[in-house]
This record gives structure tokens, C-alpha cells and sequence, in this order.
């Protein structure tokens, strides 16, 4: 893998049957940048991530995930990556510091770190009197900005977020996005898949994917310029028409 | 190891924190092991029968007396009408109308043959042909009877008779609680095992957590026994309540040794759990979990011997019992219990479990996979 | 009507398409009624037996060959003592064991009669019971034989057999599988059916469309109704071609009856689905709560009389009771309505009553 790259992917192919879900994927994700992964509902973006994570064999193509491969060194990549499903998959019926317990246990965090590093965290949260609640009480909100802390609680490499945005009020967007700023200064990776467009002037570069193929790659302000638009949305649609030409 | 633990810990939270779990895990034994051992009884209770008598002779009454004087019967006799009969059996006033013919006594005495008429309702078809035994039965008693009193020609010699005793080993009131309690003990393990396994793995896929599971390094061994382990606990200890309720409330009785019938319980949950882990692999929704399990469940009791004997059962059947868990641990459990038999005694269906148990885990858990 | 019928009509295909589930809703009927006929009989067949013969004269030798050759029987040891005999019943090798003393030869020649010992495992007290009847029927008939060589039995009873000529026993088990299933299947689905929409939110959806809640009611349930009309018939006809049960009775009358019981299972689905919030409540409330009684309290496997006067008590309230009553009757005495007009009149009752009482709670669940 090449030097300041933590993700390859070559040549990414996958199918389901007949139906090509990723078609000839070629992209690097640099060390310690955010990495916009967007594209319309249904263009490939979760079949992507979850083959990056781990959790779906490509059909072939080339994958290594923080200098781990994924068909042979599945287990490295694991240790090293944090993932945020759409869903948020947490316990709902385990109070927030039970499930930053468990998972933080699970990635071999020792007790007295798991502990300091909670109250580290309910502090900077302000969760006081959110920590011993259960899960399934917390308004959709909270329930994002937990997942996330729970997703990089272990400080992993990379951190994949799969629309980890959806149905949050634009405020806790924002503040969801200073969480991310905040993980990424701190040496963490950040890739993220999102369909709000506007989102991607937060990346640091971006790639937009349609109908299984990345159509764009580049800074925000590479693709505006090379497209002629003024926001992200426009370069969307442009390239939206383009394939329909 | 400290994984483990941690999973652990976080299964046992959940179940108890389930509102459907504690009354399952603490209240199903009881409901189980009272309501359902009361209720099925298939002890052969005396059955009404009607006896007919249209001789009024010394023969005659006597044969009634003696019907009178079986276990099996409850018996009326009545003035009777030929045309009610079929209306009488249709009404289920009565089981069965026996009548003794005009000149019974006569024509024995002359050596001529009698012929009683038995008429029976024979919609319960077992029942009815238990009550053609138990009718021949009485018959026969009486034939021992009257043979040398009669003018038959083979009077000259003492007629030969054997006399039948018979010992009722292991449990001499032929007390049905007994038979019972063991079988529905089976049924509340199996369910902890299979169905409760299984549902709630299932509920881990339709929740989602399971992806985000296989996404750290958690290793396929650690999470399956974290699943497994607490419901091995689970159907240990219900099978314990199970069984000293048992014992407190019908007096069954416990011939065998405790170590061995753990043993065996442990065997068996890991096959059962085995066989949960297997369906939940196939399945997507609780629903299918519960329906599969429902299907083969149904037919591993129904064959395993639990309410019926295998004995009565077509070879066929019997056969395709060596592949049924439950047949083996409702053998081992009632052996156990009611004749003290040790695991050397049970050592076929000891190894019969084990195998099973290790060939539907292994499949089980080779079909386990954290990427698709 | 458009609303209504695009509604069932997603109903009907939400259904078919979980193949799984499908394929076993159809199955267990089809299996349970297999088994019940062909594998759970309460007779005996070649149970195996020993011998602790310790006379072995001709008359010993002779009643072991005649207990060898019955279709009930296999004697498939000898032991030497008792205590091998009873190591043989720890390890479930042997069900009875048939003993003659030493003095069985004498005896028979001086007395002219002899102890037959008959040990019997009796932890399964029908099996025992059996074995000794059957055992002690081939003694008598030998027995009878030495006396009345070649003559005829002087005493002989002519069975006739009302109803079931030929002892099949699926005459009452097909009867009550049709009871289960159709009590099982309807109500667990239906209710599971309703409560995942619950789960989902989707049930929102539906509430706040202009469809009515009784048209959503029957939108839900009519699919399962008619899966289970579907299984009445599989039921019946394997019933008969299979086993031979007939309709002696009217068809018309059955299947009215059996549409009846069919609403009344859906009523109750439809009351557990306005009481649960989870999948998982409702499918633990349908077993508990309507499966069980329905096996064990309806008088289909195990009989009513037998048992203590609390759950004879219970077993009124158990719809499946009345509806087994009716249909046997029909089915295998082919009597009228004229002969369980007052069950009818029950189930009737039952069934308007649960209903009503199910589509009260659903629209006051709305408020």
C-alpha cells in the first residue's frame, strides 16, 4: 500500500446474480482525511462499505482496509476499524454506558481505560444524566451522536459511517459534524457515506457514485470548478444528466 | 476469555431485562409440570359399559358379577330395548352393550358353544379394542371356571390352567404422574434449548446488531457460546424446578444418580441448542424461526415417545427415531428417574446424543458466517 | 371498495411470497395427520420381551415360541437370573420379562396348574397393562387349547364394532388436528400478522388512510382465512383418502361448522393482537394460551372425564371442546344438528361474542 494511503480499493467488482451493485471501483482514501462517499440512494454505497468493513466478499477487484486485505486478513481490518450502520445498531435495551462497555470491551480496551475514557466522554457530551439510560429512551439525536462515540471509543484507524445523518434535525447535523472534526483531529480516518449533497463540503475530498460507477472524484472545490456549478447539488444533477445523455 | 465474559454478561442482562423471559424462565416450569401433568392423562380409567342379560340364570349372573368385579368396568345393567342400541351408543350414553343371550346357562351346561354380542362404540378405536381384551378377558375367567362343572366331554381330566402373576416393576400403582412428569420435563428443556436459542438469535438479525457485531473482531466461537451458554444455564435450572416440583407434588421417585442425570441434561442441551443455532441460521424473521421450529418440534414429540410408547409404534417409525434427540433423552430421563439406570446402562443413547449434538453444531456453526 | 381490495390484495401477496412460512403452514397439518395415523398407535407391536426360563420343558418351550411368533412380541432374550433381568430393564432392553420356577414341569403334571411369572416395566403404565393383557390372552388361548383340543371356545364374543369397523385411529385424531391446526395456524398467524405492523409502524400508516379499522380488520385477516379453509380441506382429504375417515354427515353442515370455529380463531387473533406489543408476546400468548388448552383440554388426545375436576371445569370455556363434538359427529355418526344443537348454539355464542368484544378493543386502541 502505498505511503499516506489507509484504504486501496482496485478494481472493485460486485455482483448479486446478474445485478452489478459495484462496477470497476478504483479510489485511495488518505490517512486522517474525511472521505465523502456519495451518491443517490441505491448507487452502491452500502454494498461498498460493508465489503470495506468486512462484512461482504467482493465479487473480485483489489482491497486493502489499513494495510489489511480484505479476502485473507479479515481479523486485521476488524481490529482496526470503527462502523456506524444505518440503523445505529445499538442495544436498545442496554443503557448507553452498558453498550460503550460491551463494545469497548469487545475491541480489548482494559477496564480502568474503558472508565476513564467514558467519563472523559460524558463530560464532553454533557450526558450526565443520559448515561444510565436505556438506549431505546434516547431521542433519535442522541441515539446518532452515542453510536458514533461508541463507533470510535477503541480510537480505531478508520471510522465507516453509513448515512449516519439520516432523519437528524439540521442542528444536531451540524453538531454531529463537529463530532467528526474532532475525531479526525485527532488521527482518526473518517469515511463516510451520505445522499445530503451539502454534506460533502465538509469532506475533504469526495467521490460521487451513480448507478454502481464513480462518475467524480476530487476536493469539493475541484468538482465544482470542473463542473461549473455553485454547490455540490449541482454538480449532482449535472453529472445525474450526463449519464442520461 | 474476558470477551466471553463481557458477552456473557451482556446476554444474561438482556434475558432478564425481557419481559417475556422471567415469567418464561420461573412460571412455564410450574404451569408445565402441574397443569399439563394433570391434564394428560391417558390412564385407562374404568369404562361404562352396559351389560344385557336375557338368561336371568345361575351362569348368567355370575358373569355379570364378574364384570362387575373387573378394574376395567363401570357397569350398568339394564331391561333393554334392541332398537335403542345404536341411539344409546350415538348419544355416548354408553361405551359398550354386552348381552347374554337366552339359554346361556342351558346350553353350556350341554357343551353347545354361547356367543355373547358385544356392541361398542368404536370411534376411539384403541379404547374399543381394549374393551374387546378386557371383555375376552373376563370371558376367559369364567370359561376357567365352569369347565369342570359342565357336561363337557373333557370333564374326566382336571383342565390344565396357568396361573398368571404379574409384578409391575418400577412402579407398582401404575401411577400415570409418573410416566407423565418425566415426558413433560423433556418438553420444558427442549423449548429453552431450541426455541428460546434460536428466537433469540433471530432477534439479533432482524434487529440489526448483528451487523455491527460481525464488524468486530469478536470471533465466531466467543459470540455463539456467549449465546448458547446463559440457556444451558437456563434449561438446567428449569429442569431442576421442574423436576422438584415434581417430585414434591406426584412423589416421583429419583432411583438414579444426580451427577448422571446432569450429565445427560448437558448432553442433550447441546444438541438442542445445537439444532436452534442451526434454524436460526436459515432463518431470516422470527416468524420462520418459530414455525420451523414448531414443525419439527411437533413431530420429534410426537415420535419421541412422550405421550405414547415407541414400542406401539410401526418399525419404520422406530427407525427413524435413532435421528430424534428427544426419543433418546425421554428414554434416559424416565430410565433415570423411575429405574436408576446409570450411564453405563444408557450408554447407546449416550453416544446417540453426543453424536447428534456434535453434528448439528458443527453444521450449525460452519453455516455461521460473519461476511456474506 | 378500490381501497379495500388493494389492501387484500397486498395482504394476499405479502403471504405468498414467505415461501418458508407458506410451505410449513401447509406442511404441519399434513404431517401431524401422517403421524397420527400411521406412528402413534396404543397398541403393541413386536415390544421386546425376555425369558427367564429355568424349567425348559416342551409346554415352557411351546408358550415362548407362541409369544415369539404374535405380531406384539419379539423375544429377543434369555436371561439366567433376576438380577440380569433386571440390568436388562435398566438398560431399556426388554419392556417384560416371562418367568418359569424350576418346579413349572412338576407342577403342571401334579397340580395341573403352574405359575407364569410376568415381570413388567410399568414406568409407561399403558405399555405394561397391555403387554400383561396381550401376554395373559395367548396364556388363556393355549391354556384353553390344552383342555379343548380341536374343540370349539365354548364361550365366544361377537364384536360389532359402531362406527369405526375397522379400529382406525385416525378417526380420532383427524377430527382434532383439523380442531388444532385450524385453532393454531389462524389465530397465531393472524394475531403475529397485525402485531408486526405494530412493530414496524406500518399499522400507523394504515390508521390514519381512509380506510376503516373494520376494513383493515378484514383485510388482515381474510387471507388467513382462507389459508385455513384451504388446510380444512387438505385435513379432510387425506383424512379419507389416506386413512378412510368419512363424512357420514352433511358436508354443507361441516364446512359451515368449520367456517364457524375458522372466526372464531381469527376473533381471538385478533383480540391477542390488541393486547401484545411484540411478535414474540403474541406467539407465547397463542401457544400458552390457546394451543395447549386446546390439545390437552379439549378432549381431542387425552379424555376429559379423566381428569381433576378444576380442568374439567376449565375445558368448558375451551371453544375446540364444542367444535370436536360437532364434527366427530358429524363426520363419523353422520348425525344432524338435531344431535349437538346446543353446542352450535356455544360455539355460536362464543364467536359473536369474541368479535364483537376484538373489534371493540382494536378501535379503542386507536384512541
Amino acid at each position: 500500500m502505498k505511503e499516506g494511503n489507509i484504504i486501496e480499493v482496485e478494481n472493485l467488482v460486485k455482483k448479486f446474480g446478474s445485478f452489478v451493485a459495484n462496477d470497476n471501483l478504483c479510489f485511495e482514501v488518505k490517512k486522517s482525511e474525511i472521505f465523502g462517499f456519495l451518491g443517490a440512494n441505491g448507487a452502491g454505497k452500502t454494498t461498498a462499505i460493508k465489503i470495506l468493513c468486512g462484512l461482504s466478499f467482493p465479487t473480485s477487484g483489489k482491497v486493502t482496509v489499513a494495510g489489511f486485505d480484505v479476502y485473507k486478513q479479515r481479523d486485521g481490518i476488524r481490529k482496526n476499524i470503527g462502523y456506524m450502520s444505518q440503523g445505529f445498531s445499538l442495544y436498545e435495551d442496554l443503557t448507553v454506558k452498558e453498550n460503550i462497555q460491551f463494545y469497548a470491551g469487545i475491541y480489548g480496551l482494559s477496564r480502568s481505560l474503558i472508565k476513564s475514557r467514558f467519563e472523559e466522554l460524558v463530560l464532553k457530551l454533557g450526558i450526565e444524566d443520559l448515561k444510565d439510560k436505556f438506549v431505546r429512551d434516547l431521542p433519535l439525536g442522541w441515539k446518532q451522536k452515542i453510536a458514533f462515540s461508541v463507533a470510535i471509543f477503541h480510537k480505531p484507524q478508520i471510522v465507516f459511517l453509513d448515512e449516519p445523518t439520516s432523519g437528524v434535525d439540521p442542528i444536531t447535523r451540524r453538531q454531529f459534524w463537529d463530532l467528526i472534526y474532532e475525531a479526525v483531529e485527532s488521527g482518526i480516518t473518517v469515511f463516510v457515506t451520505t445522499h445530503y449533497l451539502d454534506e460533502a463540503e465538509y469532506c475533504n475530498r469526495v467521490s460521487i457514485m451513480v448507478d454502481g460507477r464513480i462518475e467524480a472524484m476530487g476536493t469539493p472545490d475541484e468538482l465544482k470548478e470542473k463542473y461549473n456549478s455553485k454547490n455540490m447539488d449541482d454538480v449532482f444533477v449535472k453529472l445525474a444528466r450526463k449519464e442520461k445523455e | 476469555m474476558r470477551t466471553l465474559l463481557i458477552i456473557l454478561k451482556k446476554e444474561f442482562k438482556q434475558i432478564f431485562r425481557d419481559k417475556m423471559m422471567i415469567p418464561v424462565i420461573f412460571v412455564m416450569p410450574f404451569i408445565q409440570t402441574i397443569v399439563l401433568v394433570y391434564a394428560a392423562t391417558l390412564e385407562l380409567k374404568k369404562t361404562e359399559i352396559t351389560i344385557v342379560d336375557l338368561d336371568h340364570s345361575e351362569f348368567s349372573r355370575n358373569l355379570t358379577a364378574k364384570f362387575n368385579a373387573s378394574p376395567f368396568f363401570d357397569i350398568s345393567t339394564q331391561y333393554y330395548n334392541f332398537g335403542l342400541i345404536e341411539n344409546d351408543l350415538l348419544r355416548e350414553n354408553t361405551k359398550s352393550i354386552i348381552i347374554i343371550p337366552q339359554n346361556f346357562e342351558k346350553n353350556l351346561r350341554q357343551g353347545i358353544p354361547v356367543k355373547l354380542q358385544m356392541n361398542i362404540n368404536a370411534i376411539d378405536g384403541q379404547g374399543a379394542g381394549l374393551i374387546s381384551i378386557y371383555v375376552n378377558q373376563t370371558v376367559a375367567s369364567m370359561v376357567r371356571e365352569i369347565l369342570p362343572r359342565n357336561g363337557n366331554s373333557n370333564v374326566n381330566v382336571m383342565p390344565v390352567g396357568f396361573n398368571v402373576k404379574s409384578r409391575f416393576l418400577y412402579n407398582e400403582e401404575m401411577n400415570f404422574k409418573h410416566f407423565m412428569l418425566p415426558g413433560i420435563l423433556v418438553i420444558l428443556v427442549s423449548m429453552i434449548g431450541i426455541f428460546l436459542t434460536s428466537l433469540n438469535i433471530v432477534k439479533e438479525k432482524e434487529s440489526g446488531t448483528m451487523e455491527q457485531i460481525n464488524v468486530t473482531p469478536i470471533k465466531k466461537w466467543q459470540f455463539l457460546t456467549g449465546k448458547m451458554l446463559p440457556f444451558m444455564l437456563i434449561g438446567i435450572l428449569d429442569l431442576s424446578l421442574g423436576l422438584g416440583i415434581g417430585m414434591l407434588l406426584y412423589n416421583v421417585p429419583f432411583e438414579g444418580s444426580v451427577v448422571s442425570l446432569f450429565i445427560f441434561t448437558i448432553v442433550y442441551l447441546f444438541a438442542g441448542i445445537g439444532l436452534g443455532l442451526l434454524i436460526s441460521d436459515f432463518a431470516n424473521t422470527q416468524q420462520q424461526a418459530m414455525f420451523s421450529i414448531f414443525f419439527f418440534f411437533l413431530i420429534f414429540v410426537l415420535m419421541g415417545g412422550i405421550f405414547t410408547s415407541v414400542e406401539s409404534m410401526p418399525a419404520w417409525a422406530q427407525q427413524l427415531d435413532r435421528i430424534n434427540p428427544i426419543y433418546y433423552f425421554m428414554r434416559i430421563l424416565r430410565s433415570i428417574l423411575l429405574k436408576g439406570s446409570t450411564i453405563t446402562d444408557l450408554f447407546k443413547e449416550f453416544i446417540s446424543l453426543i453424536i447428534f449434538g456434535i453434528t448439528v453444531m458443527s453444521i450449525a456453526v460452519w453455516k455461521y458466517q460473519k461476511t456474506n | 371498495m378500490n381501497r379495500f381490495l388493494g389492501f387484500l390484495r397486498k395482504e394476499f401477496i405479502h403471504i405468498f411470497r414467505d415461501v418458508r412460512t407458506m410451505m410449513i403452514l401447509f406442511l404441519i397439518p399434513i404431517f401431524q395427520i401422517l403421524i397420527f395415523g400411521y406412528v402413534i398407535k396404543n397398541e403393541v407391536k413386536d415390544a421386546k420381551i425376555g425369558v427367564i426360563d429355568m424349567s425348559h420343558d416342551n409346554v415352557t418351550e411351546e408358550i415362548v415360541a407362541r409369544l415369539d411368533a404374535a405380531n406384539d412380541f419379539e423375544v429377543v432374550k434369555e436371561y439366567r437370573n433376576y438380577e440380569e433381568a433386571e440390568a436388562g430393564f435398566r438398560a431399556n432392553e426388554i419392556k417384560a420379562v416371562i418367568v418359569f420356577n424350576t418346579e413349572f414341569a412338576n407342577n403342571l403334571g401334579k397340580y395341573r396348574t403352574a405359575d407364569v411369572q410376568i415381570l413388567l416395566d410399568a414406568s409407561d403404565p399403558n405399555l405394561a397393562n397391555l403387554i400383561n393383557s396381550y401376554t395373559t390372552v395367548i396364556l388363556n388361548n393355549y391354556a384353553a387349547e390344552l383342555n379343548n383340543a380341536g374343540g370349539k371356545p365354548i364361550i365366544s364374543t361377537e364384536p360389532r364394532m359402531w362406527f369405526n369397523e375397522n379400529l382406525q385411529s385416525a378417526y380420532m385424531f383427524v377430527p382434532g388436528t383439523m380442531a388444532l391446526i385450524l385453532m393454531l395456524i389462524t389465530a397465531l398467524m393472524s394475531s403475529i400478522s397485525i402485531v408486526r405492523e405494530k412493530e414496524t409502524g406500518t399499522m400507523e400508516i394504515l390508521l390514519v388512510s381512509p380506510m376503516k379499522p373494520i376494513q383493515i380488520i378484514l383485510g388482515k385477516l381474510s387471507p388467513y382465512a382462507a389459508l385455513s379453509v384451504v388446510n380444512v380441506f387438505s385435513i379432510l382429504l387425506i383424512g379419507n383418502f389416506v386413512f378412510g375417515v368419512p363424512v357420514h354427515g352433511s358436508w354443507v353442515l361441516l364446512l359451515l361448522v368449520s367456517f364457524l370455529f375458522i372466526l372464531l380463531a381469527l376473533s381471538l387473533g385478533l383480540l391477542i393482537s390488541t393486547v401484545v406489543k411484540t411478535q414474540q408476546a403474541a406467539m407465547f400468548i397463542s401457544i400458552f394460551a390457546l394451543m395447549l388448552p386446546t390439545m390437552l383440554l379439549s378432549g381431542f388426545i387425552f379424555p376429559i372425564e379423566n381428569m381433576p375436576l378444576i380442568l374439567q371445569y376449565v375445558s368448558y370455556i375451551v371453544p375446540a371442546k364444542y367444535f370436536l363434538i360437532i364434527i366427530k359427529g358429524i363426520m363419523l355418526k353422520g348425525v344432524g344438528i338435531d344431535y349437538f344443537l346446543k353446542e352450535v348454539l356455544i360455539l355460536l355464542g362464543m364467536t359473536i361474542g369474541l368479535i364483537v368484544l376484538s373489534v371493540l378493543k382494536f378501535k379503542n386502541r386507536l384512541e
